[in-house]
């Protein structure tokens, strides 16, 4: 499917690269450049074999300056981002020779889940700046406490131990070069979802930058669901938390039950 | 149904835990159910407390362990309270009393777990828990049965642990009479004690057993043959209770887990009971202690080592 698309792509865009052929080298492109995305698949179904999933997003970049995209001066950055929540970080300390759970600081609706793609290395040094002030990575996500906080001081320890546990969870991903040209305008980006993926509306978005400055993003919406049993066991759990209790004791006691059957001796 | 398949097919290993929120292999799961069933078997206790930190040892969210171990406590208090129903070793009046006093020390419990939760200390708490009862009665068992089985071996006959048929604990008021143990007892420290074994219960997922045996026997003196099965039967609805309101204030209870862990805990315990009618009484004892102080150990180990990240995250802000 995902080749006859690219196919189809291309088919559309022979035309458009002939159009440009005859402009002569160096002379900037007229119109904007634009980005177009797809994904392989707009919903992610959890089941009882669930191990995580790959996500393929393929895109085109429009009237894409030849020249700029030889040397390399576009970007593309793709994420997937995971619903927004809530998250608090607890520091440890020693008490009496016992680690103790004493600091503790909240960050207001950060994404749970957050995988990154790029053309390329996102910590490079030579990176441009305005890329980093976009929002845009890992590194870069907004981070804001809220609630009392006991020592300003410490808010960067706590962000820094946000992401890198997040990170050493597998629900924060960063993919370098994970973005590959098919062809000069043609791209696909290749995102893991990890096996604890948080159900919910995930977000795809694909940035194209031009010399570190963003041009323009597009962004997809992606549902994680959980499905079958699975679904029915968390939506009972919630909405009728008291009939799931019943059932679970339910099953305990024939489970007991049947068992002093089957292994009854006299 | 299609949890079977999955384990049947061999197609994959791997198991969704709905509530856990995580895949964990399954074959894992079941051995760790037939191993905690067949050591419940043997040495006769319910095994909540194998089962609560072995999960929480194999990343299982101490919460979803704790709500889960009481709910598989349920399946294996069962099958041992019906045979004790039939042998008529079973005081129902006396269960009633200890009943009444585990329903509200499991409410107290749910409510503390959710209140250190809130405050993110659970964890430690449960551990902490755990390490005291464990090392203490580990311990405390391993001194019995050594000097059981020097005794043993000097061939000297066992003294009858009973010494003066009367203590403090005998002379409170409320007096009750329980025909069936044969005895006359102040309801007090009957519901003072299943208040404190309901509130282990909801707080460690714990059916309690190994507390409550002794304590029935040494403190309040009821005849031995009747404590189990007793215990068995306020066990089955403390847990039962338990699960239901962990389940409905913490949404806690993974039906998958529990499911996995109750099935290979019954098949093992019928195995584990043929290996305990081989083994020596002190001997068993002996190797149980051990083995809970091991446990107990192994938990303590984790509290004072230092952590590898002193940093932990958390989903949800104050008041989830």
């Amino acid at each position: 499917m995902f080749s006859r698309f690219v196919l189809f792509l291309s088919l559309m865009l022979v035309p458009a690269t002939q159009g440009l052929a005859q402009i002569p080298m160096g002379e900037p492109s007229t119109g904007k450049e634009g980005l177009d995305i797809g994904v392989s698949t707009n919903e992610i179904a959890i089941t009882s074999d669930f191990r995580g999933a790959d996500l393929t997003v393929f895109g085109a970049m429009t009237n894409a300056d030849d020249l700029l995209l030889a040397i390399g001066n576009y970007d593309i950055i793709v994420t997937l981002e995971g619903p927004r929540d809530y998250a608090t970080v607890r520091k440890k300390e020693r008490i009496f020779g016992v680690w103790v759970n004493t600091d503790s600081m909240i960050f207001e609706q950060v994404p749970e889940s957050y995988s990154i793609a790029s053309t390329r290395q996102l910590d490079d040094p030579t990176q441009l700046p305005p890329i980093n002030t976009a929002g845009v990575g890992i590194e870069h996500l907004a981070l804001n406490p809220t609630g009392y906080i006991r020592d300003v001081g410490e808010l960067s320890d706590f962000r820094a131990a946000y992401r890198r546990l997040k990170l050493a969870g597998g629900l924060y991903q960063k993919e370098a070069s994970g973005v590959r040209f098919v062809s000069s305008s043609l791209f696909r980006a290749s995102l893991r979802l990890p096996a604890n993926v948080p159900d919910g509306v995930h977000i795809v978005r694909a940035y194209l930058f031009k010399s570190g400055t963003l041009l323009t993003q597009r962004e997809i919406p992606l549902r994680v669901v959980k499905t079958g049993l699975e679904q029915a066991i968390t939506d009972t759990a919630h909405n009728q938390p008291f009939a799931y209790g019943l059932l679970c004791v339910l099953i305990a006691l024939v489970t007991g039950w049947g068992a002093s059957i089957v292994f009854r001796k006299d | 149904m299609r949890l079977f398949c999955f384990a049947l097919s061999g197609s994959t290993v791997t198991i969704y835990l709905p509530i856990a929120e995580l895949s964990v292999n399954i074959f894992i799961i079941l051995g760790m159910g037939a191993a905690v069933g067949f050591l419940s078997g043997m040495f006769g206790v319910g095994g909540g407390f194998l089962i609560t930190p072995l999960l929480i040892f194999y990343n299982i969210p101490p919460v979803v362990a704790v709500a889960t171990g009481a709910n598989q406590v349920v399946a294996s208090s069962v099958s041992g309270a019906i045979t004790h129903f039939r042998r008529g070793t079973l005081d129902m009046k006396l269960g009633s009393v200890l009943l009444v006093g585990g329903l509200g020390g499991a409410t107290v419990g749910v409510w503390i777990f959710s209140w250190l939760r809130r405050v993110g200390q659970l964890d430690l708490f449960i551990s902490l828990l755990y390490v005291i009862l464990l090392t203490t009665i580990g311990g405390l068992m391993l001194q019995e049965s050594l000097r059981a089985m020097r005794k043993a071996k000097l061939n000297q006959p066992l003294p009858l642990r009973r010494p003066g048929q009367h203590n403090w604990v005998h002379r409170l008021p409320l007096k009750m009479r329980f025909k069936k143990s044969k005895i006359y007892l102040s309801a007090i420290p009957v519901v003072t004690l299943g208040f404190l074994i309901g509130i282990l219960t909801s707080i460690m997922g714990v059916g309690g057993g190994f507390i409550m045996v002794p304590a029935m026997i040494y403190l309040l003196r009821i005849p031995t043959n009747v404590v189990v099965g007793t215990s068995l039967f306020q066990i089955i609805f403390v847990t039962a209770y338990t699960t239901m309101v962990q389940a409905a204030t913490n949404y806690s209870v993974d039906i998958v887990l529990a499911f996995i862990l109750m099935v290979a805990g019954v098949i093992g315990a019928q195995y584990g009971v043929r290996v305990g009618q081989k083994l020596r009484g002190e001997q068993l004892r002996a190797l149980l202690a051990l083995l809970v102080l091991a446990v107990g150990i192994r938990l303590a180990i984790g509290l004072f080592i230092r952590p590898q990240d002193l940093y932990s995250v958390a989903v949800g802000g104050i008041g989830y």
